[in-house]
């Protein structure tokens, strides 16, 4: 039993640490948002970087996501002769979870991978003591800007996920499916309420926070040479999204608490 | 049989300031272990205004790691560091920024910021320091490359520069702001001896000419007789000789003759 315990003690104690490092991160990055100034070229720098070139990315798997789930809804639905059922559905599910989730994992990918790699190489060409040895803090210069464009940017693109799954999910079910597209639209209108919206956004904005800093820390704390780099970004991608997951299944159970789902 | 190097020259209590100008960094009793290993232990050293000082010892000795600690990239176990008599020993790292306006820094691969070009580099203090008027942003930068013989090379990105060149645009960026002493860690390693000469006048220059205290950390011999005023051998943790360049020659020492005369007589120990 104590063999067992004091197995149990160092994984726990690491992940303790490394929750308490993100934590102190966190509150660093946010402490130097209020307190001191934002470098805009280097904020609206990576805006483009994570949000306008993600969006290739995110109309993809939004569009193929609202298309699949358009088709299976359908499969199932039209049995029950609730074939137009089928816009609210989909409506609602990429709005409350699939958007949110995909785009997140997507922007994980592509973004949070290239966050680790570029702040880990920084750290082990010396570039982030450079930074230091010129007076510039690391967390300033290197994680409020990353940490703004992804809360500017993270809703937007579950926005436009969610916009082109809908529009996607309307073609199928309208002109390969034969569903009826008025009732199609009138359901996905009637059930989809702005509370659906709101948890979207609230989520995207999670979302980006954890990729953020997770990404961040990874970077900034990689260890020598091209074996850390990698591993960094390995590990950054990974954590970030088991993250997301985790984090998901609590945030939809307790938003569903303040936002119910369906019409009441 | 290998004999025990004999004893090193009484340096105990080291009177590490020479003349009489005021000691401009004073390291005290510093002890660093990384790891299992002891890197600094106990180092005193003094680097008086003015003046240049090298830093030699062999490879893995700890040098960059003392130099790290000069300018609070490393925090030590123990010990004081006081710049102008000010103790940088747990400040948080905004403090931190006040001292190392003062203090610029060669590093050993130049560590340029590698998505700006050449001229973004040398203009990065600048900048950061809320200058924005591009005319006087571009003059500073010309100004600084003219110092180091690279004019016209503004727009190259980093990779596309030589080691010499990306050490003298490191150089460049650390002294656009007029700092009151530049640390040099290894600024001859890795360069052709021709290329190191340069970067050795280069040194010699900056100092006549802005008055800059110097800490070069080397174990480039040649490097270390042309520029310093003063050197100091740091050899398993503390500094073992320090005087000027003519007493090091003239050290009867074992262990400094090894080291002057590059002497490993086979012994693993070296490697």
């Amino acid at each position: 039993m104590v063999r067992f315990f004091s197995a149990l003690g160092a994984p726990l104690l690491a992940l303790f640490q490394y929750l308490g490092e993100l934590i102190l991160l966190a509150g660093d990055t946010f402490r130097s948002i209020f307190t001191h100034r934002l470098r805009w070229k280097l904020f609206l720098n990576q805006v483009v970087e994570i949000g306008l070139l993600s969006q290739v990315l995110v109309i993809i798997t939004g569009g193929f996501t609202g298309a699949v789930f358009s088709a299976q809804a359908f499969f199932q639905f039209n049995k029950l002769g609730m074939g137009s059922a089928v816009g609210a559905v989909v409506s609602v599910s990429l709005c409350r979870e699939l958007a949110p989730v995909l785009t997140a994992l997507m922007v994980t990918g592509r973004v949070g991978a290239a966050m680790s790699a570029e702040i880990g190489t920084m750290k082990v060409t010396e570039q982030i003591d450079a930074l230091r040895a010129l007076a510039v803090y690391p967390i300033d210069y290197l994680v409020v800007p990353r940490t703004l464009a992804m809360i500017v940017s993270m809703p937007l693109l579950v926005a436009e996920c969610i916009a082109f799954g809908v529009v996607a999910g309307y073609f199928v079910a309208v002109y390969l499916l034969d569903v009826n597209g008025p009732y199609y639209v009138a359901n996905m209108v009637r059930w989809t309420r702005p509370r659906d919206i709101i948890m979207a956004m609230t989520k995207a904005c999670v979302f980006a926070l954890l990729i953020v800093f997770i990404s961040c820390h990874k970077g900034l704390t990689a260890r020598e040479g091209a074996v850390g780099v990698g591993r960094a970004t390995t590990e950054a991608v990974v954590n970030s999204s088991l993250a997301v997951l985790i984090v998901n299944f609590f945030l939809t159970m307790g938003l569903n608490i303040i936002f119910p789902a369906g019409h009441q | 049989m290998i004999e025990a190097p004999p004893s090193p020259e009484p340096q105990t209590k080291p009177n590490l300031v020479s003349g009489n100008s005021a000691p401009m960094i004073s390291v005290r009793s510093l002890r660093k272990k990384i790891g299992q290993q002891e890197i600094l232990r106990g180092v005193d050293l003094e680097i008086c205004t003015g003046e240049t000082l090298a830093l030699i010892g062999r490879s893995g000795g700890g040098k960059s790691v003392l130099l790290k600690h000069l300018i609070g990239l490393m925090e030590p176990d123990s010990g004081e560091i006081l710049i102008h008599g000010q103790n940088i020993i747990g400040m948080k790292e905004r403090q931190l920024a006040a001292i190392r306006e003062k203090v610029g820094i060669l590093f050993q691969s130049g560590a340029l910021f590698d998505s700006m070009t050449v001229a973004e580099n040398i203009a990065f203090p600048l900048r950061e320091a809320g200058e924005r008027d591009p005319k006087v942003l571009s003059a500073k930068v010309a100004q600084m490359l003219e110092v180091m013989e690279m004019e016209g090379q503004e727009e190259k990105m980093p990779e596309s520069l030589s080691g010499g060149m990306k050490k003298r645009v490191g150089l460049a960026r650390a002294i656009i702001r007029q700092p009151s002493c530049v640390l040099y860690d290894e600024p001859t390693a890795g360069l052709d001896p021709v290329v190191a000469d340069s970067i050795n006048h280069l040194i010699r220059r900056l100092q006549r000419q802005f008055g800059i205290t110097s800490l070069v950390v080397t174990h480039d011999m040649k490097s270390a007789f042309d520029v310093a005023d003063r050197i100091a051998y740091l050899h398993e943790g503390h500094v073992y000789f320090h005087g000027t360049p003519d007493e090091l020659q003239k050290s009867k020492d074992r262990l400094i003759q090894d080291f002057l005369l590059g002497r490993s007589e086979g012994r693993a120990d070296c490697l």
